[in-house]
C-alpha cells in the first residue's frame, strides 16, 4: 500500500490515539513537575471590648486569584516525586539512621503511602497471575474432556465473572462475604466468633481481594487456553498413549510445550491488567487496609478541597515506569525477532 | 481430548465432573444470589440476625406482604434516577461502538495491507498504549479538560473512550484482515479501483464477522467502564457503573444499598443476554491475538 494511501486510512485512528493517549501522557509528565499553590494567609486583627486578638485566616480572594492566574500550580521540579507521599527520600534517610534493626526499617518504610501501595500492587500481581494461569489451565483441560454437546452452556457459565465490570464483580462478592452476607454470616457461626469479619483484618482483606482477582481473571486464561487446546495435534498424543505415557506425562511433554507461546501471552496480558488493580478496592471498600498505585491516583483526583494534579501525575508517571519495566522483556524479544526476520 | 485410544478411568471422570460443578458454582452462584436477593428488602438480604432470612423472606413478608418485592427496582429507576444513567450508558455505548469501529476498520485494513516497517512499529506502539492504566490517562485529561471547559459532558467521554479503545480494536481487526486473502482486493486494484473503492466494494461485504467481534469488545469496554466515566462526567451525566458506586456512598439512606443491588442486576442482565447470543464471537475475539501468535 503506498504511503499516501496508508496515511489517509490511518489518519483518524492515529489522530485519536495521539490526541487522547499520547498527549495525556505528556500532559501528565508536565503536571508532575507542578504542585498546587499554597493558600495565601493574612493576619486579621479582631477587637472586641475585652481586647484585641490576631488570628491567621486564609485570604480566599488572593488564593483564588493566584489559582486563576497560574492554574497549573507552582513549579516544583522533582519535588513532588521525592516528597513524603511519593518516594519519600528524606524520610527513608531518616528511618535508616534512626532505626536499630533492618526489620524495623522495612516496617517504617512500608508504612509510607507510596511504598504501601507499591507492595500491595506487587503482591496482588504476584499471587493473582500464576494462580490465574493455573486455574485457567485446569478448567480448560477439564472442560475439554466433557461431551461436546453440553460445553456451550458450561463455557457461558465459566466466562461470567470476566464479562462483568470489576466494580460490579467485587460488589457481588462483597455482599456475600460481608458480615451480613451469606458467606460471612456462616463463617461467623462456623468459627463461633460474632466479631469475625473479612474486613476487620488487613491480611483477610488482602486475601479476599486476591481471591477476587483470581475469580475475575481465570475465565480469560481459560478461554485462551481452551482455544489453544483445540489446536494440539492428535498424532503425538496418540503415539504417547501407545508408548504408555501417563495422563500427566502427556500434558507435561506434549500439551504444555505446544501451548507455551499462548501461556506467555496470557501471563503478559494478565500482568498488565493486574498492575492497574483499583476497582475491587472500591467495591470491597477496602481503602483502609489495601491501597494500590492506581487507587492512590484516583484518591488524589477525587480530593474534596483541591484536586492534587501534581501528586496524581507523579504517581502516574511512576506507574508508567512500572509498566515499562514489566513490558521491557517482551519488547526486547519482539525487537530481536523483528531484526532477525529482516 | 476425545481419542479412541484414550480410556478414562471412572475415578477421573467423577473427579472431573465434581471439579466442573464446583467451579461453575463459584463462578455463577454470586450472580444468582444477587439476583435472588434483589427482590428482598434490605433487612433480609443484609440480615444482621440470620442470613436464612434471605431465603425465607421474613422481613420482606412483614414489610411488603409478599415474598418478593420489586420496590428496590422501582425506587432506583425513578427516585434514584437510574433511568437517566441507563439512558446515558446507551448513548455512550452506541457512539463509542460506531465511531471506534469506523476508525478501527480503516486503520486496521491499512495496517494489514502495508508491508512497511512503520506498520510493525505502529502495532507495537498500540500494544504499549493498551498497557497504560486508564487512571494515569485520566490524570492527564482532567487538567486540560477543565481549562478547555469540556469536562463533564458526554461527547468528551465518548471521544476519550473511543481513543482508549483503539489499540485493542486495531489489533483485533488487524489479525482479522490478515485472514482475508490479499488477492481479493488486489484484483480489484488491477481492475482500476482505488484503495478506497476496493475497501468499500470488496472488503466491506466480507468484514462483518470481524467487525461484530470488535464491536462486542468496544461495547463491553464502553458499557463497563468505571475509571473514565466516574472522573470525566459530572453527576448529571453519570452512566450506570459510576451511578452504582454513588448509591454505595450514601449509606445512611435506608433504601440505597438495595438500590445498588437492583442497579447491579439491571446493569448486568443485558450484558449477560448479549454474551449468551454472541458467545462464539466473544471467544474468537479473545483468542484471535493469542493463538495466531
Amino acid at each position: 500500500m503506498p504511503n499516501k494511501t496508508f496515511f489517509w486510512f490511518f489518519l483518524p485512528t492515529g489522530l485519536a490515539m495521539i490526541l487522547f493517549i499520547g498527549l495525556p501522557i505528556i500532559s501528565t509528565g508536565i503536571q508532575s513537575f507542578y504542585a498546587q499553590h499554597d493558600q495565601v494567609v493574612k493576619e486579621v486583627k479582631k477587637c472586641d471590648p475585652f481586647g484585641c486578638t490576631v488570628s491567621i485566616v486564609v485570604d480566599q480572594e488572593k488564593t483564588s486569584k493566584i489559582r486563576d492566574e497560574k492554574p497549573l500550580g507552582k513549579f516544583n521540579g522533582f519535588g513532588t516525586y521525592i516528597d513524603r507521599n511519593h518516594l519519600a527520600v528524606e524520610e527513608i534517610g531518616k528511618f535508616w539512621n534512626e532505626t536499630n534493626s533492618f526489620g524495623e526499617f522495612v516496617d517504617q518504610v512500608t508504612n509510607l503511602p507510596f511504598y504501601k501501595a507499591l507492595i500491595f500492587t506487587l503482591t496482588y500481581c504476584l499471587f493473582v497471575t500464576p494462580n490465574v494461569l493455573l486455574l485457567g489451565f485446569i478448567i480448560a483441560l477439564s472442560l475439554n474432556a466433557v461431551t461436546r454437546r453440553i460445553r456451550g452452556p458450561l463455557i457461558f457459565g465459566t466466562i461470567l465473572p470476566m464479562i462483568v465490570t470489576p466494580l460490579v464483580g467485587s460488589l457481588v462478592l462483597f455482599w456475600m462475604i460481608d458480615a451480613e452476607g451469606i458467606i460471612g454470616a456462616n463463617l461467623q457461626m462456623l468459627m463461633d466468633d460474632p466479631y469475625l469479619s473479612l474486613k476487620s483484618s488487613k491480611t483477610l482483606t488482602w486475601i479476599t481481594i486476591i481471591i477476587y482477582g483470581i475469580w475475575h481473571h481465570s475465565p480469560f486464561a481459560f478461554v485462551v487456553f481452551y482455544a489453544a487446546l483445540q489446536t494440539v495435534p492428535q498424532e503425538p498424543v496418540e503415539a504417547a498413549i501407545i508408548d504408555g505415557a501417563s495422563r500427566w506425562q502427556r500434558v507435561r511433554h506434549i500439551v504444555l510445550p505446544h501451548i507455551y507461546p499462548v501461556v506467555t501471552f496470557v501471563a503478559l496480558i494478565s500482568l498488565m491488567d493486574n498492575f492497574r488493580v483499583f476497582e475491587p478496592i472500591i467495591g470491597f471498600s477496602a481503602e483502609g487496609s489495601a491501597q494500590s498505585l492506581s487507587w492512590l491516583i484516583y484518591d488524589n483526583l477525587v480530593n474534596e478541597e483541591v484536586i492534587l494534579f501534581g501528586s496524581a501525575a507523579a504517581t502516574s508517571m511512576m506507574t508508567i515506569v512500572g509498566i515499562a519495566i514489566l513490558l521491557a522483556p517482551v519488547l526486547i524479544r519482539t525487537w530481536k525477532e523483528f531484526r532477525t526476520a529482516r | 481430548m476425545e481419542y479412541g485410544l484414550d480410556k478414562r478411568s471412572n475415578a477421573l471422570k467423577i473427579f472431573n465432573t465434581t471439579f466442573i460443578i464446583v467451579w461453575l458454582l463459584v463462578a455463577c452462584f454470586p450472580f444468582i444470589w444477587t439476583f435472588w436477593g434483589s427482590f428482598k428488602v434490605r433487612a433480609d438480604f443484609f440480615s444482621r440476625a440470620d442470613w436464612w432470612y434471605a431465603i425465607t423472606a421474613f422481613n420482606t413478608l412483614l414489610e411488603t406482604g409478599g415474598k418478593f418485592t420489586t420496590d428496590a427496582y422501582s425506587q432506583a429507576w425513578t427516585e434514584g434516577e437510574f433511568w437517566k444513567a441507563s439512558r446515558n450508558t446507551v448513548i455512550v455505548t452506541f457512539f463509542v461502538v460506531t465511531i471506534s469501529l469506523f476508525l478501527g476498520t480503516l486503520g486496521a485494513y491499512a495496517l494489514s495491507r502495508s508491508t512497511r516497517n512503520y506498520a510493525f512499529w505502529i502495532l507495537i506502539a498500540a500494544l504499549i498504549f493498551r498497557a497504560m492504566p486508564h487512571i494515569t490517562l485520566v490524570s492527564g485529561y482532567l487538567f486540560p479538560f477543565f481549562q478547555l471547559q469540556i469536562w463533564g459532558i458526554l461527547p468528551t467521554t465518548i471521544v476519550v473512550l473511543v481513543a482508549i479503545n483503539q489499540p485493542f480494536t486495531l489489533w483485533l481487526l488487524y489479525s482479522f484482515f490478515k485472514t482475508v486473502p490479499k488477492e481479493l482486493d488486489e484484483s480489484a486494484l488491477i481492475d482500476g479501483c482505488s484503495y478506497f473503492q476496493a475497501f468499500r466494494h470488496i472488503i466491506m461485504p466480507v468484514m462483518w464477522p470481524g467487525v461484530i467481534t470488535a464491536g462486542l469488545f468496544s461495547l463491553m469496554l464502553a458499557y463497563n467502564d468505571f475509571t473514565v466515566t466516574a472522573l470525566l462526567l459530572n453527576q448529571e451525566n453519570h452512566t450506570m457503573v459510576p451511578k452504582i458506586q454513588s448509591y454505595l456512598g450514601t449509606n445512611q439512606h435506608e433504601g440505597n444499598l438495595m438500590w445498588a443491588v437492583s442497579a447491579v442486576v439491571s446493569a448486568t442482565a443485558p450484558l449477560f443476554m448479549l454474551v449468551m447470543f454472541f458467545q462464539r464471537q466473544v471467544i474468537s475475539g479473545l483468542t484471535a491475538g493469542a493463538v495466531k501468535g
